[in-house]
Parts: C-alpha cells; structure tokens; sequence
C-alpha cells in the first residue's frame, strides 16, 4: 500500500507507519549526512542552538552532485545511513521524526526510533536522477563551506521511499531477508 | 618508439569521466532486464523498475546515475613502445578528473587527508593502476567508485587448507554482512592468490569484466556461478529488501600465490556498475 505523507510529521503521523509501507512525501525535507552531523553533535555538545530547527523535521542522508544551470538540484539518491548512527539517537531526543537514507541502522538507533517515536525510510540506492526529479526546491540553509555535504532544505512532491524501521520495533531489512532466504 | 602527447590523456579522461557516469552499459542493462522480469518479491522487482528508469533519465546527459560520482580510478595498458611526451602523465591523468568532474557537474567527493579531512574541490587524485604491456598503445579504462560499496569490501589470508570452501564461505559471508549497505543487487569482485596487496588489487580488476561475461578458465567459471547462486539464497534481495536477486554477477580473478598463503579479496559494486574505455 502506498501513503502519502506530509513533512514535517506528527507523532501520529509516524504511528501510521508500518514497515514496509511505500510512501511517497511531500513538503520540506532537510538534506544532512556525515560532516553535517558531526557539526550538530558539536552544538549539542557545547549547549549551543542549532542553525535550523529540526522538531519534526525529516532529515534525509544524502549530498548531491552540483545542479546544472536552470536545475534545482543534481543527481540526489541516499547515502549509507549506518555511518549516522552514532548521532541519530540524539538528533530524535531533538525531536527528529524521520530519517530517509540506505542500508541498515544500528541497535540504539531502532531503540531510539521506538524511544521517540521516530521512523526510518529507505530510498532507492543508486536512483538519483530519478529522486532528483520529485525534488522541486533547494537552499543551502546551514554550512555552505561543507560543499555537498551542506545542510539544505529540500521541498519535495512524492518522494518515493519504503518504510524500514518503524516505531513499533519492525525492521523490513530483517523480516525481508528471512522470508526470502532459502536454507541450505 | 611512437610519440604520445599527454594531452592526448587529458582529453580521454574527462570525457571517460562524464561518459561512465551518465551512461550505463548494456550489460548492466541487461541485468537489470533480467533482474525486472524473474525477481521474485514486487518490492525487489519495483527497484529494477526504478533503476531501468534511472539510467535512462541519466542517459539524456543532464543528472549523473548516482550522485555518488566516486573515486576515478584508472587503469592503464602502457605499450611498451610508447614514449610519453609532453608533460607529466600523472598531472596529465589529474587534469583530466579535474576538468571531467567538472564539466560534468559531477560530486567532489575526495578528501585530501584521511583524518583531517578537506575536501579538494576538484575529485583529484586520480586511483591510478599501471601495466606495462607489449605494443605502442595506451589502453585506458576509468570506473568511477563509489564509496558506500567500497567500505563493505573485505581482505581476508586464507590459508591452503581453507580450499574451495573456504572462499565460497569467505565471500558470501561478507557479502551476507554488507547486507543493504552496499546497494544490492550488487556486483562481486573476487580476487584469489597474489599477495595480501595484489589479491585487493585482483577483486578491483574483476568488476571491470563485462557483467555475466565467465572467466575463460571453466574451474573459475564453475565457481563463479557457484558463488552467485550462494549469493543469491540470502534472500537479501535488491536493495535488502529481501528477495532473490542480491548480486547481479560474481567474477573472480586469480593469480599464482606461495605455497604457504592463499590470500582472498572480496570487492563490492554497487549496481551502477560504471566504465568507460579509450584506447590511444
């Protein structure tokens, strides 16, 4: 079944999901991956505010290849999640609802999401021409000197992406697997 | 000798630069076809869906396949004959990254220090392999890669009485850890003998082989459909989303090693399996 989701969440919007749920989004996404985070751990950790408020917010794993002339945005698929690991239980204490990236997260992140509510999506890995298309708005909104690794606001419409972890514990990457492994 | 002017190289470089990672093979493709019409899970067979239409919209030359335009690595078949002219061949090779990566509207994505970390704005330097061969040509292939299937890549040194078996286990092991990391389906480079630097060198060279294409030896050919089929029973599927296709092909490339080792290298693709080629 596909759900259409509006960003930035509620928390009964995350309860709706289920993993393995297609959703495609619309609204505002934040676009931030390593050295971004490493930047709002760094605030964090020095009590300092955050340059764009993220209660809510959706984050999405990913940095871009450069637009070309009259583009928004270049090429835009997710980035390994697991390497954001050790800054996702924090960042959904914030008030993060959702992250969008690829690949499978750690065991304090998918306590986390269940903690706070929170969800974690995936999108199509190695499809970034074709994500860059539902994404119709982009503006750097925090550390331009990062190059493709600044934080943007994105506003999408029907950005595809498939529900990994939900808030209830379930992980499509495991139950996936299992249903399709064949015992030797 | 014949004369090569590296300016030559420049040019050759930024355009393979561009043309890998626009434009996909019809290998891959096929694979993808494949992949589309016999995978078993309609979420695994929606990804082949999406990757179909993703290399055609990156086909019409305005988005690159994957904004992850990698590390430019090349690989050089140097004519013995060949007399280098006109500059250095390594500013030569750089030059051509800078200005493909560029033009190309392509992502800057190398650091210049491992730990501190600069990005250096122009995807330079290049991963540059040389092999001198007999000849008075320059045969150059580029693979852009990128890093999310690198980092699930593995070197282990097996030991003789490890045998078959034990890279059939080493190899879908990691395979089985990467998981969805590294964007399955995904293709396997495997390397076998050689020393602990030559065996990671090996599993690079195998992902330049056109995918499907067996090794010319059947024993290697046997084991890579072995290795596939192993692969591909667990259930991790495109994506990992589970399913039947977790790897698209496996090829394996080996080379004499001591008697006391058998070194064994795996190196992950992604499905965005990209090269470009020129010869000079």
């Amino acid at each position: 079944m596909t759900k259409r989701i509006r960003a930035p969440l509620t928390d009964s919007d995350v309860m709706e999901l289920k993993s393995g749920d297609n959703v495609l989004f619309s609204g505002v996404v934040y676009a931030a991956r390593d050295a971004a985070h490493q930047k709002l751990a760094d605030l964090l950790e020095a009590r300092e505010q955050w340059p764009v408020d993220l209660k809510g917010q959706v984050i999405y794993y990913v940095g871009p290849s450069p637009a070309r002339p009259g583009k928004v945005i270049g090429s835009a698929g997710p980035t390994t999640s697991g390497r954001m690991d050790a800054y996702t239980p924090s960042m959904l204490a914030q008030g993060v609802k959702a992250l969008i990236g690829k690949g499978s997260r750690n065991e304090s992140t998918r306590r986390a999401l269940q903690k706070y509510k929170g969800v974690y999506l995936a999108a199509t890995g190695g499809a970034g021409a074709l994500l860059a298309r539902a994404i119709k708005e982009s503006e750097v909104v925090a550390y331009p000197e990062l190059g493709p690794e600044a934080i943007l606001r994105l506003v999408v419409e029907d950005f595809p992406a498939v529900v990994i972890n939900d808030a209830y514990g379930n992980d499509l990457y495991e139950e996936g697997r299992r249903h399709y492994a064949e015992r030797s | 000798m014949r004369k090569v002017n590296v300016a030559l190289l420049v040019d050759a470089v930024a355009d393979m630069c561009v043309e890998a990672n626009y434009h996909l093979g019809s290998d891959v493709l096929e694979t993808f076809r494949h992949g589309l019409e016999e995978e078993v899970s309609t979420v695994g067979k929606e990804v082949f869906r999406q990757l179909l239409e993703n290399a055609y919209i990156a086909d019409e030359g305005e988005f690159p396949l994957c904004q992850d335009t990698g590390f430019a690595i090349l690989f050089v078949e140097l004519g013995q004959e060949v007399s280098l002219v006109g500059g250095d061949f390594k500013d030569a090779v750089n030059e051509g990254v800078r200005r493909g990566y560029s033009e190309g509207y392509l992502r800057k994505s190398i650091v210049r220090d491992p730990l501190r970390r600069n990005n250096t704005g122009d995807n330079t330097p290049a991963v540059i392999h040389i092999d001198i061969v007999p000849g008075d040509r320059i045969r150059l292939i580029l693979t852009p890669k990128g890093g999310g299937s690198e980092n699930m890549s593995a070197v282990r040194m097996l030991t003789p009485a490890d045998g078959r078996r034990g890279i059939v286990d080493f190899v879908v092991d990691t395979v089985s850890k990467a998981g969805s990391n590294p964007c399955p389906p995904v293709v396997v480079g495997v390397g076998v003998g050689g020393t602990f630097e030559k065996v990671a060198y090996l599993a690079k060279k195998a992902l330049l082989r056109p995918l499907r294409q067996p090794h010319p030896d059947p024993f290697y050919a046997a084991l890579e459909e072995e290795l596939l089929q192993e692969i591909n029973k667990t259930g991790i599927g495109p994506q990992g989303f589970g399913g039947s296709f977790t790897a698209l092909a496996v090829h394996v490339e080996v080379f004499p090693c001591h008697i006391a080792t058998m070194p064994a290298a795996v190196n992950l693709n992604c499905h965005s399996s990209r090269h470009a080629e020129r010869i000079i």
